[in-house]
């Protein structure tokens, strides 16, 4: 079962090896360019393990930033990971020791795959999450490490490699499409953010967008919670599917 | 170690806090065991439907839809994506087609 487990989260992860390796060696040739050696890359992949957060910490560093500006663009860029808890609280429950790794790993990525896990058969559903989040990081710990190490030595044109990421959340939008009758939390999630871009741009669009998409979720919740009986969405049970 | 390198340590150590500490809020906010208000429950299943939403339009924020080429190569990849999965619901298909079709438009055809 263990074995089982563990091939069905590394066969799940792969678009996240392909999406990690190209966007962690950008980050450490990115670093390694501001005269920042490989153990940096190594250190910052292993504590920090963001991807928008270790990029914008280039800047910060070879600034010299001060701490408190530090801490807030950490929480503005990591912002839309709070809303990820909340929809995990109950996948997440009792999963014991492993669990503080489980929300510390909590990435987009890996996120996007646990909130869409379908347990089969012969999973060990708590071992499962543990072994996406302890590949992923490591996917991402070999790519940081790699790019500051190989820095400049890099010949294989890989632009365009991180779209990965682009075609696995795209990927996974339509799963969820397919799966539930409403689209109304689907439709109001991308438009929101959407609109929220264009109006606060590119940098600042994300805690207004989470902050509007909560309110509207909780205005359409009767809507939602009606509507039909195969969204699950109602707020009596507690199990979740989604 | 010289104070520039204490200085970066410290900001590593501040941006590795605080990253952590988004990420563990909802679970200090709503331990285990807990009852939990009716409407975090709603929230927690509707959440991930919206949230994925959120991140597709969150990959194209360094588009410009403004100047060439206008994000015609991400929007060609991601209709790619989508007609290849919704014809065989193979997500390694779906993506890594994507891959190779956008990488083949940004460094030969929009470049």
């Amino acid at each position: 079962m263990l074995k089982r487990t563990l091939k069905k989260a590394f066969k799940d992860s792969l678009p996240i090896l392909a999406g990690y390796l190209a966007l962690g060696i950008g980050f450490g040739v990115l670093l390694h360019t501001k005269g920042y050696s490989f153990l940096w890359a190594l250190l910052m992949s292993c504590t920090i393990y963001a991807g928008a957060g270790q990029y914008a910490a280039v800047d910060l560093l070879s600034s010299g930033a001060s701490l408190v500006t530090t801490a807030v663009m950490t929480v503005i860029i990591n912002a839309r990971h709070f809303f990820y808890g909340f929809s995990l609280l109950e996948r997440y429950r009792g999963t014991g020791k492993a669990k503080p790794y489980l929300i510390f790993g909590l990435t987009d990525e890996t996120y996007s795959l646990v909130c869409t896990a379908k347990i089969e058969q012969g999973i060990d559903e708590k071992k499962y999450y543990f072994f996406l989040t302890l590949l992923d990081q490591l996917y991402w710990i070999t790519g940081c490490t790699l790019g500051a190490l190989l820095g400049t030595f890099i010949e294989f044109d890989s632009t365009g490699i991180d779209f990965a990421m682009t075609a696995l959340f795209v990927v996974i939008f339509i799963e969820q499409w397919l799966s539930v009758k409403s689209h109304l939390p689907a439709l109001l999630g991308a438009g929101t953010t959407l609109v929220c871009l264009f109006v606060f741009g590119s940098e600042y669009f994300i805690i207004p967008s989470m902050a509007f998409i909560a309110i509207e979720l909780v205005i359409f919740r009767k809507r939602l919670e009606n509507t039909d009986e195969k969204n699950n969405f109602a707020s009596g049970e507690e199990d979740t599917n989604g | 170690m010289d104070s520039y390198s204490v200085h970066s340590l410290l900001i590593v150590a501040v941006m590795a806090v605080f990253t952590a500490l988004v990420r563990f809020l909802p679970f200090f906010a709503f331990p285990e065991g807990r009852k939990r208000p009716k409407v975090i429950i709603y929230l927690g299943k509707v959440l991930p439907y919206a949230l994925i939403g959120m991140l597709v339009v969150y990959c194209f924020k360094g588009v410009s839809v403004f100047e060439a080429p206008f994000g015609v190569p991400e929007l060609l990849a991601c209709v790619l994506v989508a007609a290849l999965h919704i014809w065989k619901r193979n997500t390694l298909i779906s993506v890594f087609g994507g891959v190779i079709f956008y990488m083949a438009l940004v460094q030969f055809v929009f470049c």
